[in-house]
């Protein structure tokens, strides 16, 4: 009684707060149960604008079920507190590896069996189509994407960064910087910049001294730095003359580029490259149309329709075969995706076993290094 | 009351009064009991339940029992009994075939860093472990499971880690509030304070109190005049300020907070009229929020109301008089406001400001609007905890703490100034 009672507090806390934060009416996108529909979460913005058009649509086309589309910024807060208080209204959410790996471990995740996974279009098995370390357990992975940094040569005159250190150099980049509000990728960020060879990363952020090294190269930008939440502030700031510089979503950043014209240039070096899965939910009421949707996502055409409308790699072999041209202007994705060799000369990729070690903790430090 | 003046000894006591009085106070009482249920439903309740998991935490030990009574007789030094060894195999093993032992492992994470995946990857393998030994008939006891698990995690021979482990398994447990103070486990398994860059509640504590204190300060600066004037002034008038003063208390909250944001943001109203009266040059616009001073601005414009009303209140019963007879007296207006007007709305002035203070120091969706980095309270940090990295145990503790703080100056203010005084007129 106790625990189902703060359970049920937390959960209406975690509404509320879902609330304020981003203006919408609880219950507003979601019709009442409906056998032919299912409530997918994802990171808004343009991405979400590629996910619809890349495979929602066709999803509802073949199978008649809806797909209401909530936003978020990540996390397994919500997750958590819907599956302990018993109403889930989320079914299908895309997720960071390493919450998908807690939040399955924790058990309010489905399982997704390998039966799941849909063969490519010319029948290639699912076990060798789909690149290492994209699928776990309960998550479907679905894209690759990069952390980069992007500039605005407009209100950044004068030589270009070419590397990661720039991002780093106050003297010779004057000015103010966007990054992401949470210490994933800007502790990584750090330590390469402050020339810590990339093998080395994640075994120095585990010792107090890498730690100490990570904090003390960000102390020397603090000051100059903008935090960003969600994905679309990035070009917003870098189009607004807020920050001459920000770390994004490369596939926010080429949307700015082909939809808006707008003149960024991405930097690809020392950039940070993470998988994007899908899950379901535990104990959710549409269970089987989430998996159907599941299947349907994990094809390669999928992936590749989202690759249509915007820069993120299909986690699929056969899907990355298919990449194209962009939709709506007709411009070549290949260049611009995360997976093209000439973007990957210096890239890291991100080790979700070790945040999810020490993320709670990460935070913490993060926290404390930002208030002070 | 006895039957005092009554002739016959004969007649049975009367009841006591306590007891004839106590139909028509139960019927009272009665009364108020909706309002007690929906206190007790809403607020008490939740209120405890989570108070209640700041020192009470019994999911690893209910997921763990035999671990946990193997290591109850550990002293912390070394490695365990054989026998902790084969009870934690077993129930890890038992716990990851049920899809139990995330949470188990996510817990004990939060007490060493990295135990999650010690336990989760090391689990996996202790299965395959298992099966392994059991399709060769190898005995599976404490001996063979002591050598398997060094062998998968070299963590499994640290005491640190098994000390983790015990840490988690306590169903009363002090570590939250130590964490909410600042405190760390140290090498030898005892509580030190953090080293610096990991601190982070404590200063909060301190910032938030210093916050609401300047914010009451500044909001009893502002609100005093204010008070004064509207008390002082012909009803038609009176009226038309105490509007002013209650239109924004009848406005939303967030409607008053992002209007602020409107207003004092770099490309805001303020910066551009600073800007266009050449005050200040377009690239030296001033940063008014996302900081401290959005914090303190905002905050003190929505508490304002709570420390005009009681002042005016108060104000409003003091009589013309008292002024024009000291002024007459031979007082300086200053005299006359010092010694004879100030102490008599000094009820008023206590009960604003504690009004004041205590909301100010739960305000959450103002600083987490306009704070920016700089500008968050503890509240914040609170709010981050439920809603975000669903500690809740820590979330409590803080709670806990802020609750005793306010209560602890509550008493203070009873003791030095007397919570009768308090007048809202």
């Amino acid at each position: 009684m106790v625990r189902a009672t703060a359970v049920a507090v937390a959960a209406m806390l975690a509404g509320c707060a879902q609330q304020a934060g981003d203006g919408t009416e609880p219950g507003s996108s979601a019709p009442e149960a409906n056998e032919e529909s299912i409530t997918v979460v994802s990171y808004g913005g343009s991405y979400a604008r590629a996910c619809v058009l890349g495979y929602h649509e066709s999803f509802t086309a073949e199978t008649g079920i809806q797909v209401n589309l909530e936003d978020f910024n990540g996390g397994l807060a919500q997750i958590r507190a819907q599956v302990e208080a018993g109403a889930v209204h989320w079914d299908v959410v895309d997720l960071g590896v390493a919450d998908t790996v807690t939040g399955c471990d924790e058990g309010v995740l489905e399982l997704i069996g390998p039966e799941l996974l849909p063969p490519g279009p010319n029948g290639e098995a699912p076990a060798d189509d789909f690149l290492p370390e994209t699928n776990t357990e309960c998550g479907v992975g679905t894209l690759l994407y990069s952390t980069i940094y992007a500039y605005n040569p407009e209100t950044l005159p004068g030589p270009a960064p070419t590397a990661l250190a720039d991002f780093f150099d106050l003297e010779r980049f004057p000015g103010r910087r966007g990054m992401q509000r949470k210490p994933e990728a800007n502790l990584e960020f750090a330590l390469m910049a402050d020339g810590v060879p990339k093998e080395r990363i994640y075994e120095l952020l585990g010792t107090p001294e890498g730690l100490d090294r990570a904090f003390r190269k960000l102390d020397t930008i603090k000051d100059e730095v903008v935090w960003w939440e969600a994905g679309a502030q990035p070009p917003q700031l870098l189009a607004d003359g807020e920050v001459i510089m920000s770390t994004a979503w490369n596939g926010r950043i080429f949307n700015a580029q082909v939809l808006e014209d707008q003149p960024f240039v991405i930097v690809w070096d020392g950039q940070i490259m993470d998988r994007g899965q899908l899950v379901v939910v535990a104990g959710t009421p549409h269970l089987e149309g989430a998996l159907r949707f599941m299947r349907h996502a994990a094809r390669s055409e999928s992936m590749a329709g989202v690759g249509k409308y915007i820069a993120y790699s299909p986690a699929r072999r056969s899907g990355q075969a298919l990449i194209d041209r962009h939709a709506e202007t007709g411009v070549d994705m290949w260049p611009h995706m995360p997976t093209n060799p000439a973007n990957m000369k210096n890239f890291l990729m991100a080790d979700w076993e070790w945040w999810a070690d020490h993320r709670d903790e990460m935070q913490e430090r993060f926290a404390a290094w930002l208030a002070r | 009351m006895t039957s005092q003046g009554s002739p016959s000894v004969s007649q049975p006591p009367a009841r006591p009064l306590w007891r004839r009085a106590l139909g028509p106070r139960l019927r009272a009482a009665g009364l108020a009991l909706p309002l007690v249920a929906f206190v007790s439903v809403t607020f008490l309740g939740p209120m405890l339940s989570l108070l209640t998991k700041s020192f009470y935490d019994p999911e690893v030990a209910d997921a763990l029992p035999e671990t946990m009574a193997a290591l109850r007789d550990w002293d912390g030094q070394g490695t365990p009994s054989d026998e902790a060894f084969a009870a934690v195999a077993r129930e890890f093993v038992a716990a990851r075939q049920e899809r139990t032992l995330g949470r188990t492992a996510n817990r004990v994470n939060r007490v060493v860093s990295g135990m999650r995946s010690t336990i989760m990857g090391g689990s996996r393998e202790m299965v395959d472990a298992a099966a392994a030994a059991e399709a060769a008939g190898v005995e599976m006891d404490g001996a063979f499971w002591r050598e398997t698990m060094i062998g998968i995690d070299s963590r499994w021979g640290e005491p640190e880690h098994w000390r983790a482990l015990q840490a988690a398994g306590q169903r009363l447990t002090a570590r939250h509030y130590l964490k909410a103070l600042d405190f760390e486990r140290g090498p030898d398994g005892g509580y030190q304070r953090a080293p610096e860059v990991w601190r982070i509640y404590v200063p909060l504590f301190w910032r938030t109190f210093l916050v609401s204190l300047g914010v009451t300060l500044l909001c009893l600066v502002i609100g005093y005049p204010v008070a004064h004037m509207i008390a002082n002034s012909p009803p038609k008038r009176a009226n038309v300020l105490l509007l002013l003063v209650l239109l924004p208390f009848w406005t939303s909250l967030l409607v008053r907070t992002t209007s602020w944001i409107v207003l004092l943001q770099n490309q805001g109203i303020v910066n551009d009229f600073l800007v266009a009266i050449g005050l200040i040059g377009d690239d030296g616009r001033i940063a008014m929020i996302y900081n401290m001073t959005g914090t303190f601005v905002a905050m003190t414009h929505v508490l304002l109301p709570f420390l005009v009303l009681p002042l005016y209140s108060v104000m409003r019963a003091i009589p013309p008089a008292h002024m024009n007879a000291a002024v007459s007296l031979g007082a300086t207006p200053f005299q006359a406001l010092r010694r004879v007007y100030w102490p008599q709305t000094l009820p008023g002035v206590g009960a604003g400001c504690l009004l004041t203070f205590i909301l100010a120091i739960g305000y959450y969706i103002t600083p987490a609007l306009v704070g920016g980095q700089s500008g968050q309270l503890i509240s914040n940090m609170i709010a981050y905890h439920v809603q975000t990295s669903l500690n809740w145990g820590l979330a409590a503790a803080l709670a806990a703490l802020l609750l005793g703080g306010v209560t602890l100056l509550y008493v203070v203010y009873d003791r030095l100034v007397g919570i009768d005084r308090i007048g809202l007129g």
